[in-house]
């Protein structure tokens, strides 16, 4: 048991550092870039296009494969997502998303690797942006009535 | 639509995602859990016995990221054009809106869209459209181009 708690861990890590190395070298990390892609007025780079199909053309296979499995390769249990529910909190949190990531050019994933390389503004909006999950917290937790409705997975 | 030449990067851009892909996968895989950052990092917020170990050690190997790359290929120049209390208000905005969302652009936008889930296209529909129009708003309409670089003049 303990074994596979240590590989586990060191599996995450890795996965951290790889997905990390994946948003820097993609130019994720870059919010000019990022910005240039959601300007389609101006100039347009479509570059980020590129790199959501290079994401999902892997993806696709790694999921097709682990829907079958009832356990991951180090043993544990999947935890893949339940819900199915298209309703207005999905669709108004990712609008709220979609602008503060049009604003800064920033998503939570380039943010806390920028934070690491040391970016000041980055930074700062990694500390923002768990002040707002904090009020979400807050917020969940004076309506929760059911327990165990979020799946927390996504 | 004009095509900005000189900042498109197609490859890099493949090869970054294609390691995004694989991450995702392995994350599935071995760990069996959806690569979700915010999902990832708000559940920290909420702490559980048992359920935090696993989110430490996947946000500690994104923050040495930077460092591993920079040894290998150097450093990065990112160009953060927003002001300071732009920055602090799309941070407020990302960390509510992808809570209230169940998810960003990894957790629906790479592994949603890959696993084919309806939910995370419309998720990842509406944040993208949202992005188009900030974007659209900021530049065009409000004109405040808070831009050093003339990425776009």
């Amino acid at each position: 048991m303990k074994k596979i708690l240590v590989k586990s861990r060191i599996s995450e890590f890795v996965v951290g550092l790889v997905f990390g190395l994946g948003l820097i070298v993609s130019g994720m990390t870059d919010p000019g870039k990022v910005l240039g892609f959601l300007d389609l007025a101006g100039l347009w780079d479509p570059s980020l296009a590129f790199v959501m199909g290079g994401a999902i053309a892997v993806g696709l296979f790694a999921f097709a494969f682990a829907k079958k499995r009832t356990t991951s390769f180090l043993g544990g249990a999947m935890h893949l997502p339940t819900s199915r529910d298209i309703d207005r909190r999905l669709v108004v949190g990712s609008l709220v998303f979609g602008a503060g990531w049009g604003l800064a050019g920033f998503c939570p994933g380039p943010a806390i690797v920028s934070a690491g390389a040391g970016q000041p503004k980055a930074i700062v909006f990694v500390l923002a942006m768990l002040a707002g999950m904090w009020l979400f917290e807050i917020a969940e937790g004076r309506m929760r009535r059911t327990p165990n409705q979020q799946t927390g997975a996504l | 639509m004009l095509i900005d030449w000189t900042h498109f990067t197609p490859w890099s851009a493949l090869a970054g995602g294609v390691l995004l892909g694989l991450a995702s996968a392995l994350f599935v895989l071995l760990n069996g859990r959806i690569l979700g950052v915010s999902g990832i990092v708000g559940g920290l917020l909420r702490p559980r016995a048992g359920d935090t170990g696993w989110r430490l050690a996947f946000v500690l190997g994104m923050l040495v990221a930077p460092g591993v790359y920079w040894l290998f290929a150097g450093a990065t120049a990112p160009r953060i054009d927003a002001g300071w209390s732009a920055v602090m208000a799309a941070g407020l905005l990302v960390g509510v809106g992808t809570r209230y969302g169940s998810g960003c652009t990894s957790g629906h936008g790479v592994c949603g869209l890959s696993r084919l889930s309806p939910r995370s296209l419309v998720a990842t529909l509406a944040f993208m459209g949202a992005g188009f129009l900030t974007v659209f708003l900021v530049r065009h309409v409000l004109g405040c181009c808070h831009t050093t670089h003339g990425a776009w003049t």
